[in-house]
């Protein structure tokens, strides 16, 4: 932190949500008002979305749903868990959650980072169009349904279905994978994969802690891309 | 959408202060059904008594049905609910009577020591017309309902009770709720609502009469049972929780050494004792779990 940088404290026992985001959305590019911290968040909604600015929020408890959503230039750490659809639709920027994750983390989300220390629940990375997201435990059954782009790097195990119907992104898992969703393979570990996985763990502060060479690689067998005409007659 | 909370205690010294801690987590729910609410609450009951929770219009007169009723029948008015205590080899008679007698009046709940209460309206103004803060016991379950499957009424509105001291509460639909009522029908469960959750209540109930425990009734619904629902479900002893398994509705659990607690979202949960410290997790899809005061 520099001289120059401003703190913020933002006590939402007595403060409303709606005054912290519009402080919040109120913030230009260049602004020194950089960190910005919440007590008494006790899982409220809507906590620090549709950020555009270059600054941190350090949220100190559980937060609700959507936490972060539509995120942009902002780093957001959230002491404890989150509800359903952490970072939902982010753009760029950091996401940090220290406990577990609820469905839909990530969902849709174009680019940044999204690391969750502990578990992450359903559907994690659900329509991934960009984004990496690393969770430090195990994701739940149809994680990165539909994803497009981006990576999910899961140092625990899947559940049922990963990557179902998944159009491209990369998907790297230490764990066990419980199944595979439609057209879900395992591809081959190269080094330019097992080099990708030592980055984004790096991104995540993990780095030296895990090797890279303990995941294994999922991805798109490609075979949903295209209409096959053998199901014409299905129409 | 429809909210769910449940507070199970393990810790006596708290069980005077249940209906406090419950009406405080069925009040932070009011943005997820803020149609109707009910509650059950497990107090105090002798083994040999039943509790009948009873319903009747705005301003009826509980006291005059108990003197009718004879034999110095016990009554406890609260609003538009009474619970009526009879010794438990009268509770054919006393149902009985009160359809003769008194037709306009409803048994919503019975058992030696559940109550239940619902009625349209806030949720937080439903707990405070029944005086929810003020009730002690060992576990309760409470509802807020936003209506999808049937209409806004009282008798639309959970918890459902189907069988002695057991109560269920729901957050979802079910698709396949007519086949399994006529089913149940014919297995001479009586289904009284048009309500889908009122279904799953029966089904269980009949589960449990063909000798299943609650969990494997629970277990026994993941087959039969078709559609989206999280269940809370109340009996005697304790509580139990299930999920469907695609599990889209929502559902986060505490547990500490005083208490189990179940809220559709956290927020249900953030005011309860010792909430920073306790273990949070959210249920697992397809998984049955369950508290019980016998096993505690």
């Amino acid at each position: 932190m520099n001289a120059s940088t401003q703190s913020h404290s933002f006590d939402l026992s007595t403060a409303k949500v709606r005054d912290l985001n519009a402080a919040l959305h109120a913030l230009k590019e260049g602004s020194n008002a950089s960190l910005w911290r919440v007590s008494n968040p006790r899982g409220l909604h809507a906590l620090a979305a549709g950020l555009d600015a270059p600054v941190t929020v350090e949220i100190d408890g559980p937060v609700g749903y959507y936490c972060a959503g539509m995120n942009k230039q902002a780093t957001v750490i959230v002491r404890g868990n989150a509800g359903v659809g952490i970072g939902e639709n982010m753009m760029s920027g950091r996401i940090e959650v220290e406990g577990d994750a609820s469905q839909a983390a990530g969902a849709t989300a174009h680019g940044g980072l999204l690391f969750i220390r502990g578990q992450a629940g359903a559907r994690c990375g659900i329509s991934m169009k960009g984004v990496d997201i690393v969770v430090g435990g195990s994701v739940g059954h149809m994680s990165a349904f539909m994803a497009q782009a981006g990576t999910l790097t899961v140092l625990g195990d899947a559940g049922e279905a990963l990557g179902d119907s998944i159009y491209e992104a990369r998907l790297y898992v230490r764990g066990s994978v419980k199944s595979l969703g439609a057209d879900c393979v395992e591809k081959e570990m190269r080094d330019e994969h097992k080099a990708q996985v030592f980055e984004k763990l790096k991104a995540a502060g993990l780095e030296g802690q895990v090797d890279p060479s303990e995941f294994k690689r999922y991805g798109s067998a490609r075979t949903l891309y295209h209409f096959h005409v053998d199901n014409a007659s299905a129409y | 959408m429809c909210g769910i909370v449940g507070l199970f205690l393990k810790d006596k010294a708290l069980e005077p202060k249940l209906g406090e801690m419950l009406s405080g987590m069925l009040g932070t729910m009011c943005g997820r059904g803020p149609d109707s609410a009910g509650f059950a609450v497990y107090g105090a009951g002798e083994s040999d008594e039943v509790k009948l929770t009873l319903r009747a219009a705005e301003g009826y007169d509980f006291v005059g049905l108990a003197a009718k009723l004879g034999d110095g029948a016990e009554i406890l008015q609260r609003a538009t609910h009474a619970v009526l205590t009879v010794p438990s080899a009268d509770e054919a008679d006393v149902r009985a009577k009160i359809a003769a007698l008194a037709p306009e009046v409803t048994v919503v709940g019975a058992g030696s020591r559940m109550e239940l209460y619902k009625e349209v309206g806030m949720p937080t103004d439903v707990a405070v017309r029944f005086d929810l803060a003020k009730m002690a016991g060992t576990h309760g379950i409470a509802h807020t309902r936003m209506a999808t499957e049937s209409a806004v009424t009282t008798n639309g509105a959970h918890p459902f009770s189907t069988g002695l001291d057991q109560c269920l509460v729901h957050n979802g639909s079910l698709s396949n709720f007519r086949t399994v009522r006529r089913n149940l029908e014919r297995a001479g469960v009586t289904i009284q609502t048009e309500n889908d959750s009122e279904v799953a209540a029966g089904y269980l109930t009949w589960r449990m009469k063909e000798g299943r425990s609650l969990g494997e009734a629970l277990e026994d619904s993941l087959d039969d049972l078709d559609g989206f629902y999280t269940f809370v479900v109340g009996t005697e002893s304790g509580f139990g929780v299930l999920r469907d398994p695609i599990a889209c509705k929502p559902a986060v659990m505490a547990e500490t050494d005083q208490y189990v607690a179940f809220g559709s979202e956290y927020r249900a949960l953030a005011g309860l004792p010792g909430i920073e410290n306790a273990k949070i997790f959210e249920p697992e899809p397809a998984k049955v779990y369950f508290w019980d005061r016998a096993a505690a």
